[in-house]
């Protein structure tokens, strides 16, 4: 079974469609990377995922949960969802440890020492364990996506969600967060990345989700897709970003 | 008009008599007693009320960012009612049309009725400030706490009331020092406050502008140690790293 | 319990009770706020300007009207304006001074706040084109400043209004005024007051209705 399935899924904000019949899955320990033009919808295809965006249409199912089911308990489903945001979305009025610990103490229960203790765990693995103490104002772009990553970490995960991470960054920080990124996929993480940061999804992608008017227009494995890319659209795409 | 009297804070207000040191004693008030009375009048009606206004208003306020349509058509309803009608013709409303429509209401002292018709009145420009608070946080902060686990309600205690609060106390030091204000009407329900006190020694006294000045004085003075009060709890709360609220 | 009687409230009760009032309380709101407004716009400049024997006294009347209770405003100039003209002053005349003299305050405010926004560069190209600060201000940054605060304008009007209802301080002869009187004489004070407040809505409610229609209007045409 898929951990992320998603079936013939369509949205419309009033009569703009959105998101178009779009079918995709990723497998357990699967990286996929989304890109395409903006407006493809790619962000708020990966919100279906965790039920952040409702969808009028079609089916998405998170490890056999189907999540646009009424009966579904979503926070509970989302507990267990990791998402990292384009601006990061730290809580400003808490704490880094706070921003931490405060999920894992009121969703999943756990005793406020353990999760302090497991949320500076994750900020050493993230190399930020010196700013614990401090708050989301006082740290850099780069290091506040770091501190949003171990965030979602802290929920032991069965799989993060990523909408454009380093979009929001000065380039000097880009790569201090992608090393994570790397190093959780280098571990096993399932993960759908809207991004693009071509090299990163060379460098672990397994597979290219290409989007384009709420279309996926390509669904190839990684050395398919920048090797030989069937439709124009994507070539047009691959060859201006590319130039960098 | 260039002699002042300032002695009439002295006199005893039956008699007339100046009365030494200016405090009277039990049964035999000076002016002076009466003011500073009034003068607490004015603080317990205006501090009251601020209550009351703290409370209905920041629930109409997250009432009308709720995604139920129902809740936020009640919001605005509770606003635009509270807003439109001015705060005079509403303290008469509660003063002499909500005791004969509810009797059980009968007996309560027009020192409460005055408090809610402020708090109520107070409470629709208050939920105006929590609205736009909440409403000015990136949407994102909501996301995030959703896409965390929280439940709606988790998302709003732990994420977004507490950013949406600290970006509305400028506004609500504002709202505060209004409520000494517009305690004042207090005065055409006969509550012993500080503008009743000013139209009732003024015709006894003949000494208008100094019982006057006297009046202006303490309402100044309470306003303004309200806003430094305000002022200090800013502070406390300030979160390091950001300047005001938002991003 | 709920015997409410408004069969009282006949056309001809309320022409000769209310209906002066109703006139008395328009008429004021009308006069305030288009001498506040004047009065405000002149005083939001003197604000602004650079001279502080111009700036301050403008800054120091604006903060002291905006910290004393509008009663005790209304109570001042009832106590201090015949004592200065020499001769007694009728409540009404005397609040049409006050509410002026205190809405200016008010209305300086949101002009200084309009004229603020217009962008430095218009005053610039004004001066660059030859004209004086009269020329530059009259025809160029005020009527501008005038169209971004309208909607702002309209809005303290409408508090105006309702603020008027404090002439039961010194006893002037408003709307409120009007029915209070009606329901003394008829022994229904529940029922008037009843119907004062459902008017005061009716009439703010739907100004601030009208408002929000300008707002959106304006906002197309910029």
């Amino acid at each position: 079974m898929p951990m992320i399935e998603m079936k013939n899924v369509s949205k419309w904000y009033g009569t703009f469609q959105v998101l178009a019949d779009c079918s995709t899955q990723v497998e357990k320990g699967e990286v996929i990377v989304v890109c395409g033009p903006s407006g493809s919808g790619k962000s708020t295809l990966i919100k279906c995922v965790n039920g952040l965006e409702p969808f009028q249409q079609g089916e998405v199912r998170v490890n056999g949960i189907s999540v646009g089911d009424a009966k579904t308990d979503l926070p509970k489903l989302r507990a267990h969802v990791g998402m990292v945001f384009q601006h990061f979305e730290l809580f400003p009025h808490m704490s880094i440890t706070e921003n931490l610990a405060i999920a894992q103490v009121e969703v999943l229960g756990r005793g406020k020492d353990e999760a302090r203790d497991r949320g500076l765990k994750l900020l050493d693995r993230v190399g930020l364990r010196a700013h614990a103490d401090k708050f989301p104002g006082q740290l850099s772009g780069g290091q506040q996506q770091r501190v949003a990553i171990a965030r979602a970490l802290a929920m032991d995960p069965i799989c993060m969600l990523f909408d454009e991470p380093t979009s929001a960054l000065d380039p000097e920080m880009i790569n201090e967060v992608l090393d994570v990124m790397v190093e959780l996929a280098q571990e096993g993480m399932t993960m759908m990345v809207v991004t693009h940061e071509m090299g990163f999804a060379r460098k672990v992608a397994h597979r290219v989700v290409f989007m384009d008017q709420g279309r996926i227009v390509e669904d190839d494995k990684k050395d398919a897709f920048f090797g030989s890319p069937r439709s124009e659209r994507a070539q047009q795409f691959l060859s201006k970003i590319l130039h960098h | 008009m260039s002699n002042w009297d300032w002695q009439v804070f002295c006199k005893d207000t039956i008699d007339g008599e100046i009365v030494a040191r200016c405090f009277g004693g039990p049964g035999d008030l000076t002016y002076l007693d009466w003011l500073l009375s009034a003068w607490g009048w004015t603080l317990s009606v205006s501090l009251l009320a601020l209550l009351v206004a703290l409370a209905f208003g920041s629930i109409m306020g997250i009432l009308r960012t709720a995604p139920n349509r129902g809740l936020v058509l009640l919001g605005n309803a509770w606003t635009e009612l509270f807003r439109n009608i001015p705060l005079l013709v509403q303290i008469f409303l509660w003063y002499h049309v909500v005791p004969a429509l509810i009797p059980p209401l009968r007996g309560v002292p027009s020192f409460i009725l005055v408090v809610l018709g402020l708090g109520l009145f107070t409470s629709a420009r208050i939920s105006e400030q929590v609205k736009a608070g909440i409403q000015s946080l990136p949407r994102g902060q909501r996301m995030a706490g959703l896409a965390l686990g929280f439940t709606l309600p988790q998302t709003y205690r732990h994420v977004i009331l507490p950013m949406a609060f600290r970006i509305v106390i400028p506004p609500l030091t504002s709202e505060s020092m209004n409520i000494v204000k517009n305690s004042a009407v207090a005065f055409a329900v006969s509550i012993s406050e500080l503008t009743l006190f000013a139209l009732q020694a003024q015709e006894e006294t003949a000494r208008g502008i100094e019982i006057y000045l006297a009046v202006t004085g303490l309402y100044f003075l309470s306003a303004f140690a309200l806003n430094r009060v305000l002022h200090f709890v800013e502070q406390r709360v300030r979160v390091p790293g950001m300047i005001g609220g938002g991003h | 319990m709920l015997n409410l009687d408004f069969a009282f409230l006949t056309p001809q009760v309320v022409s000769s009770y209310v209906l002066k009032g109703f006139a008395f309380s328009l008429q004021l709101t009308l006069v305030a706020m288009l001498g506040g407004i004047a009065l405000g716009t002149v005083l939001a400049l003197m604000r602004l300007s650079s001279r502080p024997w111009l700036a301050l006294p403008a800054a120091a009347y604006a903060n002291t009207m905006r910290s004393i209770p509008l009663v005790m405003v209304i109570l001042w100039f009832f106590l201090l304006i015949p004592l200065a003209i020499g001769r007694p002053l009728g409540a009404e005349m005397s609040a049409v001074i006050t509410f002026t003299l205190f809405e200016a305050a008010y209305y300086s405010e949101i002009m200084r706040a309009g004229i603020q926004s217009i962008p430095r560069g218009q005053v610039a190209a004004g001066y660059a084109l030859g004209m004086t600060y009269g020329q530059t201000m009259g025809l160029v940054v005020l009527p501008q400043a005038f169209r971004n605060m309208l909607p702002v304008l309209l809005t303290q009007t409408i508090i105006l209004f309702q603020d008027t209802s404090l002439v039961y301080a010194i006893g002037a002869y408003d709307l409120l005024k009007g029915f209070e009187v009606a329901g003394k004489n008829f022994n229904r004070p529940v029922e008037t007051y009843l119907v004062a407040a459902v008017l005061y809505f009716a009439i703010s409610f739907s100004l601030s209705m009208l408002v929000r229609k300008l707002q959106q209007r304006i906002a197309i045409v910029r």
